[in-house]
Parts: C-alpha cells; sequence; structure tokens
C-alpha cells in the first residue's frame, strides 16, 4: 500500500474530500472552519493523481456535511469530491457542482446593493456552473469564482 | 412581470406581447387620460430618494384617473433615517395602500419590496440598476413617432458608460430587430458585458467616437443623455471632450425628416437651446408621453383593464 493511499484508508465514520486543487486545500480548511475541531482530520497536499496531476484531500472523522455546507463548497471549489463513510462503507459519493442558486453563502461586493443594507438573505443566480460566475438577484452585479466572499 | 403580485421591477421581466400591450394601454390613455377607473383605491408613493420630476409623473396620473395618494419625497422625512428596515416600512405602508410606487437610492430595492410585500410594487427607480417605466415612455415614444418598433435605426449618445436607461433599452429593444449606433467618448463606452448582451441576442450595433452631421444621417431615433464631469477619472479627458457631444441644430441638415430626438431630462447643455424649434426635437412630448406609460402601468399593476 503506498504513502497516500495510506491517508485516505480506514476512516469508519466521516467524509473524505477528494479531487480539491492544491491551492484550495486550506480555504476549505477555513471555510468549514476544520482547524476548530476535536475529532482526528488528515489533511494531504500535492498527493499524485491521475486525473489532476497533483490533488489536496482531507478526510473528517464524525463529520458530515449540510447542504448549505456542500453548496458552499461547490462556489468556492470546482468538481471536488465527497464520500460519505459510514461504519467502513463507502455509503455516498458524489461530485459536487454549482446549484442553479446561491442563498445566504456569497456576500454581494457591490456596497449599494440592497442586501449589504437590510437583514436579508443575499440570493444568486448561477450564470456559469463552468467558471463559477454569479449574477445577484437583487443589484444584477456579476461576479467570478475568484471574487467571491463568503459571508 | 411578476404574477404573483403584479409587481414591476424591471423590463427584463417582461415578454414582447406583454410589452406591446402596456403600449396600447398607454395610447388609449393618452386618447384619454382622464378616467375614474381608481376610485376608492390608495396609491403610495415612497420616494427614499428625491425625484420630484418622476414624483409628479405618477402622482398625476393617480389623480387623473381618480386614485388616491400617500407617501413621502424624501427619506429624511421617514422613519427610515430612524433605522426602520425596508422591509418594515413597506409591510407598514402595504396595510394602508392598494399599490407601492417606490424610488430607492440602493441597488435591488424595489426587487426585494416586491419578495415581502403584499400589494404590488413599481419600481420608480432603484440607485443605477433599474428605472422601467422610463424605458417604457422611450419605447412608447419611438413607437409613437415611427409608427414602429421594429428595425430601427437607434443612436445613442453620450455617457453609455453608467447610463441606465441606455442599457434598459437594449434589454427592451432585443425583441424588435433595432441596429444601434453607440456614440460615446472613449471613457464612457458602452461596457463590454453590455455589448456581450447585444452578441447574444443578435442585436446589431456600431461604435464610434465621433459625433457629426454625417455619422447621424441614417438615425430614426437619437437618444441623447448627459456626460457628467463626475464621471471622468481624467478630468483633461473631460475638458478634451466635453463640447464634442453637443447636439447642435446645424448637425440636423443631413438628418431624416422623420427623425426624432429623444433625452430623459433633465438636461443640462447636450441639446443646444436652439434645437428645441426644430421639428426633431422630441424631448418634452417624450417627457409627457410618460404620463399615459405610467397610467397604463399602475393600472397593470391593479389588474384594471380599459
Ligand atoms: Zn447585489
Amino acid at each position: 500500500m503506498g504513502k497516500s493511499e495510506l491517508l485516505v484508508a480506514a476512516l469508519q465514520n466521516g467524509t473524505v474530500i477528494d479531487h480539491i486543487p492544491t491551492d484550495k486545500v486550506f480555504d476549505i480548511v477555513n471555510l468549514l472552519k476544520l482547524q476548530e475541531m476535536k475529532t482526528p482530520i488528515t489533511i494531504g497536499n500535492y498527493l499524485s493523481s491521475h486525473r489532476m496531476g497533483r490533488k489536496g484531500i482531507i478526510k473528517i472523522s464524525d463529520r458530515f456535511f449540510t447542504d448549505h455546507e456542500v453548496d458552499k463548497m461547490a462556489v468556492v471549489v470546482p468538481n471536488i469530491q465527497l464520500t460519505t463513510i459510514r461504519d467502513y462503507e463507502v455509503v455516498d459519493k458524489k461530485s459536487v457542482t454549482m446549484p442553479d442558486e446561491i442563498n445566504g453563502i456569497v456576500k454581494c461586493p457591490n456596497p449599494k446593493c440592497i442586501t449589504n443594507h437590510e437583514p436579508m438573505l443575499t440570493r444568486f443566480f448561477v450564470t456559469d456552473k463552468e467558471c463559477g460566475s454569479l449574477r445577484c438577484r437583487y443589484c444584477n452585479k456579476e461576479i467570478t469564482r475568484d471574487e467571491v466572499k463568503l459571508l | 412581470m411578476n404574477q404573483k403580485n403584479r409587481s414591476l421591477v424591471t423590463l427584463e421581466d417582461l415578454d414582447k406581447e406583454k410589452i406591446l400591450h402596456l403600449l396600447d394601454q398607454a395610447a388609449k390613455f393618452e386618447s384619454n387620460p382622464n378616467r375614474k377607473i381608481l376610485d376608492g383605491k390608495i396609491v403610495a408613493t415612497l420616494f427614499f430618494e428625491p425625484s420630484t420630476r418622476t414624483r409628479l409623473s405618477f402622482e398625476t396620473a393617480v389623480n387623473r384617473l381618480g386614485g388616491r395618494v400617500i407617501g413621502f419625497s424624501d427619506a429624511a422625512t421617514t422613519s427610515s433615517t430612524k433605522g426602520e428596515t425596508l422591509k418594515d416600512t413597506i409591510m407598514m405602508v402595504s396595510n394602508y395602500a392598494d399599490l407601492i410606487i417606490m424610488r430607492h437610492y440602493l441597488e435591488g430595492a424595489a426587487r426585494y419590496a416586491s419578495e415581502v410585500s403584499p400589494v404590488p410594487i413599481i419600481n420608480a427607480g432603484d440607485g443605477a440598476n433599474q428605472h422601467p417605466s422610463q424605458t417604457m415612455l422611450d419605447l412608447y415614444s419611438m413607437k409613437k413617432t415611427q409608427g414602429r418598433l421594429e428595425d430601427l435605426n437607434i443612436y445613442l449618445v453620450g455617457d453609455l458608460k453608467y447610463g441606465r436607461t441606455v442599457h434598459s433599452m437594449l434589454q427592451a429593444m432585443r425583441y424588435f430587430n433595432p441596429t444601434f449606433h453607440f456614440i460615446a467618448p472613449s471613457e464612457l463606452q458602452m461596457p463590454e458585458e453590455w455589448k456581450d448582451y447585444c452578441r447574444h441576442y443578435g442585436i446589431k450595433f456600431h461604435e464610434s467616437t465621433e459625433f457629426n452631421e454625417d455619422i447621424i444621417a441614417d438615425a430614426d431615433i437619437l437618444y441623447m443623455t448627459r456626460v457628467q464631469k463626475e464621471r471622468f477619472s481624467d478630468l483633461l479627458e473631460y475638458e478634451r471632450v466635453k463640447n464634442t457631444y453637443i447636439l447642435h441644430r446645424d448637425m440636423l441638415c443631413k438628418a431624416k425628416p422623420t427623425m426624432k430626438i429623444l433625452h430623459p431630462l433633465p438636461r443640462v447643455n447636450e441639446i443646444s437651446q436652439d434645437v428645441d424649434e426644430s421639428p426633431m426635437a422630441y424631448y418634452f412630448q417624450q417627457a409627457k408621453n410618460g404620463l399615459f406609460v405610467r397610467e397604463a402601468l399602475i393600472c397593470n399593476s391593479l389588474d384594471i383593464q380599459i
């Protein structure tokens, strides 16, 4: 068994986040506030990948993600793979893709947008799932994935 | 049109059929602007940002239809200065009014209001975002003077970067096969995202920084906008171009006799006074058309057919 395989083996219960671009691993850590968790976490980066050349991977014990958290990851990092493991068995494996609408996750960068002045949810249309570009439902401001700031 | 509560937030919500229907309704109001069809109705005009011109036009429309108006004309007189949220103001007013016409300095305010309000909202301008009744009166003026909306040669002149009226016009005209000519100083040209919009919908356009009698000779509509000093990052550039985008009477010598000059008003100096006497000058009549268009929009939102 190679070293990189060792890293992902033997999770009894939890989630594996795979296919993370190498420059996004710590964005995911911050996004999910993994640094505050008190369960075993393995973070690997620059591991060989057939598909991506190099990739990052995070496996977290006893932690499962809500749809809201999954949407958050989709906004920041495209095409990651989520594997849910219960009692050593893979019970769910899916590629995370952008939903049609992003609600309550992204801050609108337009200081004159109503969402920055009222106690309300932000709402964005996903205008391009591949590039991850969004358009504010309220002020129509278009933003690219690199410009995204989470709430 | 938000069918749930019949709000009008942006013209993008209207299809071609609906736009033409509203223009037909406006023509009926032009033939008879005084109809007592809003008897017993109360319309609120909430102007969180002052705009006397737009407010008077809407309030005149309500009055001519026999409705009553409540509201405020300046945020300084409202509870929003005491920290009340827009939602709370809208909920309070919707207890009293059958329709809310609102103008707000924040972008997206009307969309949000339409989501929380139990009564319809008409957007009378939300910051730099949308001003659908202005665009409708522009369309009405073009249709009335040219006899059609299809296949028009439309020249947009001046500030095409920040001017929301010219962007809304692109959206509304996408159904009618127009050819646009964008005439602007290099700092204020039509933004790339709007040119992409034109390409996406197959709208033909040409660009120029020159403005003279030869350039505009083919125009059906000459749509003038203000070139404001504060829009320039380079003041030398402003000084260099400030007199370039001013329309003078002698520039009309080669124009089609049916050509009409539009302007959203107020003008500063971009149309010189001698143009006012030309039969091609249409901007004052255009503003008057706003009344008939707003009568049509109000009745539509209240689901009153004529
Ligand atoms: Zn926004």
